[in-house]
């Protein structure tokens, strides 16, 4: 009993000292710590195609992945010293707080109880649910023509519900759902007829329209996303250093120029010219 | 516990969905694994051959693939459709051929190793009283065979029940893709959410075991 005991407290012991230097290593915010270290951890979606993807040769690429080089390259970190994680949806909050990555760009929306757990800097755009529909599909050309039209319910994403589910969440709107695995598969069965529409943020329909197939996206946004970059809570400085890189990334240009290069090709969407209003750090 | 009180109509529709899928898929692969079986021991060479192909080639691909190609080979690519139009029909019945298709070798290997385990003095009196090949299957071969591998079996339907879990790529939601989407919605108690369903699993699998054994034990063939 009493070495278990003793063990005990020697963990605790070992917890607190540990403790004590995650402490020690936060006094210096991100922004200052990169400059020194020349390094910096990012998580980015590996799967989402045209925003963050990690191709087989090990390289990542994306809209997301750009922006995130940009802003690193801002606070002082060359590309060599960015090291990509993955972040899916459901673990980005514990990877911020847990120190795995130090910013999370991911399609991450700025949403009132994840900034209870993580700031954001941002948002550097401003993604709207739309819906995109097969090219020769002259039948749906608004929200309210998707009545008892098979849309897809993809795995791990919710963007169905701001059609299916009664106000105020969504539109109450009786459309047929069709799950599958993936947004990839949703386009594969949108293109094989065998579901009439596709509905999620319009940047990741527009990385879909733009790898080719014929389809077109409404342009009849009906939410806000705004897509910020998640950092530890509280931590302010590196928040506004990241806001002014943003907005420079806009005046420079290098916004305009990444939004053609990822999204130009599709047909139906309006890319913005502006940085998006920041949301202020806190 | 919130997370899980909160969405229970959601889980129960799932775990609903899972059993629906599992039942079905176990009695047509009991079935179509029967007849497998048969064609397996068949005393045609050429029903031999296709028995051993089809089961080699099923077994040995992963069921993600199988049940992928059902949703994206059969039903988008052939256009093969149980009804297009109504798209938690027609994934249902999707995710239950593919499901079949891939469980019912299992079901066919069992069972021809309970039918290995029927003394070959059976069937040859079985032939030397007349019955064709059908008849001494029917009502002498299969019924030992069946009553040797029940334990076995029921490893095979409680893989079953758990496979289904995949088959949202087959097109049909069951109680995985709620826990998905339950994991998503969430900010915070995901491991509370994986335990609910793990326990769910278990409710549904822990009885297929117990009574397989007690059938297995009751049916014995004592020799």
């Amino acid at each position: 009993m009493r070495r278990i005991v003793m063990a005990l407290a020697a963990l605790a012991l070992g917890a607190s000292t540990l403790a004590a230097c995650g402490g020690d290593d936060s006094a210096s915010d991100l922004a200052t710590r990169a400059k020194e270290s020349k390094k910096i951890k990012v998580g980015i979606k590996f799967d989402q195609t045209a925003l963050g993807v990690k191709k087989p040769d090990g390289t990542v690429e994306g809209f997301d992945v750009d922006v995130a080089k940009y802003v690193a390259g801002k606070l002082g970190v060359p590309e060599s010293g960015i090291e990509w994680i993955e972040t899916i949806s459901a673990n980005r909050e514990p990877f911020i707080q847990q120190g795995q990555v130090d910013m999370v760009v991911a399609t991450y929306s700025i949403l009132p109880e994840r900034k209870e757990k993580v700031t954001f800097a941002g948002p550097y755009i401003v993604a709207h649910q739309d819906i995109m529909v097969r090219g020769d599909d002259a039948s749906i050309t608004k929200v309210e023509d998707l009545k008892d039209k098979r849309i897809c319910q993809a795995s791990g994403s919710n963007s169905y519900k701001r059609i299916t589910d009664p106000p105020p969440n969504g539109r109450d709107i009786p459309a047929k759902l069709v799950p599958a695995g993936s947004y990839s598969e949703c386009i594969a069965k949108l293109s094989g007829n065998t579901l009439d529409a596709v509905t999620t943020d319009d940047l990741i329909l527009a990385g879909f329209a733009s790898q080719g197939g014929d389809f077109k996206i409404l342009g009849t946004p009906f939410t806000d996303e705004k897509y910020g970059i998640g950092i530890k809570k509280g931590d302010v400085a590196t928040c506004e250093a990241i806001n002014t890189a943003l907005s420079e990334m806009y005046s420079d240009g290098t916004a305009t120029q990444l939004l053609q290069k990822w999204f130009g090709t599709a047909k139906g969407l309006q890319l913005p010219t502006a940085v998006p209003p920041a949301e202020g750090c806190s | 516990m919130e997370a899980l009180f909160d969405n229970r109509e959601a889980i129960l529709a799932g775990f609903w969905a899972t059993i629906r899928l599992a039942a079905m898929s176990a009695l047509l692969s009991l079935v179509l694994g029967t007849l497998l079986a048969a064609l397996r021991v068949a005393p045609v060479p050429v029903l031999r051959w296709s028995g051993t192909v089809y089961v080699n080639v099923l077994r040995n691909t992963p069921l993600t693939l199988v049940l992928l190609f059902c949703s994206l080979g059969i039903s988008n690519t052939l256009q093969l459709n149980f009804d297009v139009y109504d798209p938690s029909f027609n994934g249902y019945w999707l995710a239950i051929v593919g499901l079949t298709a891939y469980t019912a070798t299992f079901v066919c290997e069992t069972l021809r190793s309970g039918i290995n385990t029927v003394p070959l003095g059976q069937a040859e009196a079985a032939r030397a009283i007349g019955l064709t090949f059908f008849q001494s299957m029917r009502l002498v071969i299969l019924p030992q065979a069946f009553r040797a591998v029940i334990t076995p079996l029921g490893s095979v339907l409680i893989a079953l029940t758990k496979n289904t879990t995949v088959v949202i790529v087959a097109g049909y939601a069951e109680a995985a893709f709620v826990m998905k989407e339950m994991l998503y919605e969430s900010t915070g108690g995901t491991l509370e959410i994986f335990l609910g369903f793990a326990l769910g699993f278990v409710v549904l699998t822990l009885p297929i075991g117990f009574l397989t054994g007690r059938l297995a034990r009751r049916l014995e063939v004592k020799r």
